[in-house]
């Protein structure tokens, strides 16, 4: 029983920023624009929140209430870098995919760059406890308090609180219906009024703001709060992409893919913990290799009956119908 | 390529016809890509030392010139990881794996290097060519898997990245004779595995430059002269119509797939079988879990070169440069990494380079306006033709 607590209390920190990525790159491609530049943003998010949480460290403020204004901070961040996507993509109508990777390669280098001028370091190391070793009340609730409310970070909390927005953003609102049409037929949206410029800089803005979050929740609850321009967010913004492909752009079932793949990293990461797979000894490399090469099997199996938005990677032109 | 040959021969030679063609304007969107990357640059740099920024450029743009052998030894793994990915871009694929590729050549060169014994003439050829395999074999995966199962290469390919360079640092870290655990970096290669350099002082130069530079006009024949080549353009122009043509569309995919990894495996067996300028010692690897940087320097190699064989030879050899300038930049302070910022911001700005290259040639006609459209009256309908396409 403790070994299921323990791996619980482990995955939901992964799974959260998996989960928010997943669902930016949701509104992004629901939207009609390819975001292959997550990974990007998710690090661009992920350098601003830490450099935020660096600068306030020393003031004494509660570490949780730091934590909710890096969070913004991020949001913020990946919001602006989003921005140089959605103008190569909207606007000047450039290769999504071509645009997305230079995002993606720009942010490492720029990161080393900084932090090897300013720190001398690879990148920004944080001294701050978020850790919550058991939350007041939620905490006592038997077997449910331990899983999800003790040994974990507010990430997890927040985590769930920005998927029921999305829900409700997504299926609920006349923004997420028009959203929805850009990806699927933008000259129809187009024909009824809707702005398919607006409504694409929208949803891939939105894909940053959940992307620079899900990224500083990655520094925060993998990386204890400290990120590196070398080793970055070790492909979560792609594993996110994967994540979405895998929920077929759906956000309910974006979460249960993101707990999926957080389950098998997990593992990967705690086979020294668990008797019955450390006494198969077989490399650990095999299990780090797990989450990759899950994806793989699962998009071999979910490809052929895709629900891929019909508009993605499209740029779409006024022009032509 | 046709009208132009017309009108030269009608007017021995007449500049705009030739400022009309495709290739032209891919080159001059070139051009503005690496202006803007480099004034990118230039900002940084006079953002983080004002003072030393105009020095630290120089070595960027001019550095590169006195160290033209290392120039030439660090473009040969770009140049065959650009031609991996601007092979298949002319087919429509994106090959964002070539780091994959790259990384398992490299392991299959090592280990021919240390695990198997070969006459002297022979060993490093083999080892060549053993490299090419493992990479055929990562870029026939992603290949497969779009052909059969519709997976979208990126993705695949990306993985795939990741689960090379777990396999590769697991194999290297796991093999006594190939890995020193203390050094955490692979052995120094025997010297009959090590390509036969090309003598130029203290550089690395080796004969795999000659090769790849042979590899990329070939390419550049199989494209422009073959049915295959053919049927991968006529692909990556429209698939539908491809298909409906009767191309196997399928198989030419996995095919391109292959090739495409091959040459960016070949560029792992020339980047790591290189001999070392210092005696005694040669190329090493460190396993610590990184996805090879060329195989992505490769896809801003292949966008500059406009994806033609050719253009690669060129580009490659530029990118090349200006890292050895940005690495000679840290003679006055500054870190090597600006150069992979300037990259990344070509490749941003190449990708919507054409567009932009329009716009501006719009304002230089609506400027120079009627003299050269009354010249150019002959040759309008043919060009229009051509963007049509």
């Amino acid at each position: 029983m403790d070994t299921i607590y323990y791996l619980i209390q482990n995955m939901l920190p992964v799974a959260i920023p998996l989960l928010l990525v997943a669902l930016g790159g949701m509104f992004s491609e629901r939207s009609g624009v390819i975001n292959i530049a997550l990974e990007g943003i998710m690090l661009f998010g992920a350098f601003f929140g830490a450099l935020f949480v660096f600068n306030v460290q020393k003031t004494g403020i509660n570490p949780q209430v730091i934590l909710l204004l890096g969070m913004l901070v991020a949001g913020a961040a990946g919001l602006v870098y989003s921005l140089l996507l959605s103008f190569a993509a909207v606007t000047m109508k450039a290769d999504q995919t071509i645009t997305g990777t230079s995002l993606n390669m720009m942010i490492p280098a720029a990161i080393l760059l900084f932090s090897k001028m300013f720190f001398n370091s690879d990148g920004i190391t944080t001294n701050m406890a978020f850790y919550i070793r058991k939350m007041p009340v939620l905490g006592d609730i038997p077997v449910l308090g331990q899983m999800f409310f003790q040994k974990t970070y507010l990430t997890v909390l927040i985590g769930f609180i920005l998927l029921a927005i999305a829900v409700i953003v997504f299926y609920k609102t006349k923004f997420g219906l028009r959203l929805r049409a850009c990806g699927e037929h933008p000259q129809a949206a187009d024909s009824v009024g809707i702005n398919v410029y607006v409504m694409r800089y929208a949803g891939v803005s939105l894909s940053g703001i959940l992307g620079g979050i899900g990224g500083f929740f990655y520094s925060v609850g993998i990386l204890d709060g400290n990120i590196s321009g070398h080793t970055g967010v070790a492909g979560f913004g792609f594993l996110a992409l994967a994540v979405m492909i895998f929920g077929q752009w759906k956000p309910i079932r974006i979460l249960f893919a993101a707990l999926f793949f957080a389950f098998l990293r997990t593992l990967a990461y705690s086979i020294a913990l668990i008797p019955f797979l450390n006494d198969l000894g077989i490399n650990q490399t095999y299990y780090k290799m797990l989450p990759y090469v899950a994806t793989m099997v699962v998009l071999a199996f979910t490809s052929k009956k895709s629900r891929a938005p019909k508009a993605e990677g499209i740029p779409y032109d006024k022009a032509k119908r | 390529m046709q009208d132009n040959k017309k009108s030269s021969q009608k007017s021995g030679f007449d500049f705009r016809s030739i400022t009309k063609t495709k290739g032209f304007s891919a080159f001059t969107a070139a051009l503005l890509a690496i202006a803007l990357g480099l004034i990118f640059g230039l900002i940084v740099m006079t953002l983080a030392n004002p003072s030393k920024a105009m020095a630290g450029f120089r070595y960027v743009l001019v550095g590169g010139f006195s160290r033209f052998g290392d120039v030439l030894y660090f473009a040969t793994p770009i140049l065959m990881t650009g031609l991996a990915v601007g092979f298949a871009f002319k087919m429509g694929l994106f090959n964002i794996g070539a780091s994959g590729q790259y990384t398992m050549g490299m392991f299959f060169a090592l280990y021919v290097g240390f695990m198997v014994e070969l006459p002297a003439g022979l060993h490093w050829i083999v080892a060549i060519l053993a490299g090419m395999i493992g990479g055929m074999i990562w870029g026939f995966i992603p290949g497969i898997f779009k052909a059969l199962l519709n997976v979208n290469e990126v993705i695949t390919s990306i993985m795939f990245n990741y689960i090379g360079m777990y396999l590769v640092d697991m194999w290297v870290q796991g093999n006594a004779t190939m890995y020193i655990a203390s050094k955490s970096r692979t052995n120094y290669l025997p010297s009959t595995v090590q390509i036969p350099s090309l003598g130029v002082q203290g550089s690395n130069v080796n004969l795999g430059i000659i090769f790849a530079i042979l590899i990329a006009v070939t390419l550049f024949i199989v494209l422009q002269k073959t049915t295959f080549g053919y049927e991968l353009k006529a692909t990556g122009y429209n698939k539908y119509a491809a298909d409906y043509a009767g191309m196997k569309g399928k198989r030419n995919v996995v095919v391109t797939m292959i090739i495409a990894g091959g040459l960016a495996g070949l560029g792992g067996a020339f980047a790591i079988l290189a001999p070392s300028a210092i005696a005694g010692s040669s190329m090493t690897y460190e396993p610590i879990n990184i996805i090879a940087a060329n195989g992505f320097n490769g896809i801003a190699v292949a966008l500059l070169g406009s994806s033609n064989p050719i253009g690669i030879i060129f580009s490659a050899i530029f990118i090349s440069h200006i890292q050895r300038g940005g690495s000679l930049a840290n003679l006055v302070g500054f870190k090597p990494e600006i150069i992979d910022v300037v990259i990344a911001v070509i490749i941003y700005f190449s990708a919507f380079a054409m567009i932009m290259n329009s716009a501006l040639a719009k304002f230089v006609k609506s400027k120079f306006g009627k003299k050269v459209e009354m010249a150019n009256a002959n040759a309008e309908p043919t060009t229009t033709n051509k963007e049509a396409k």
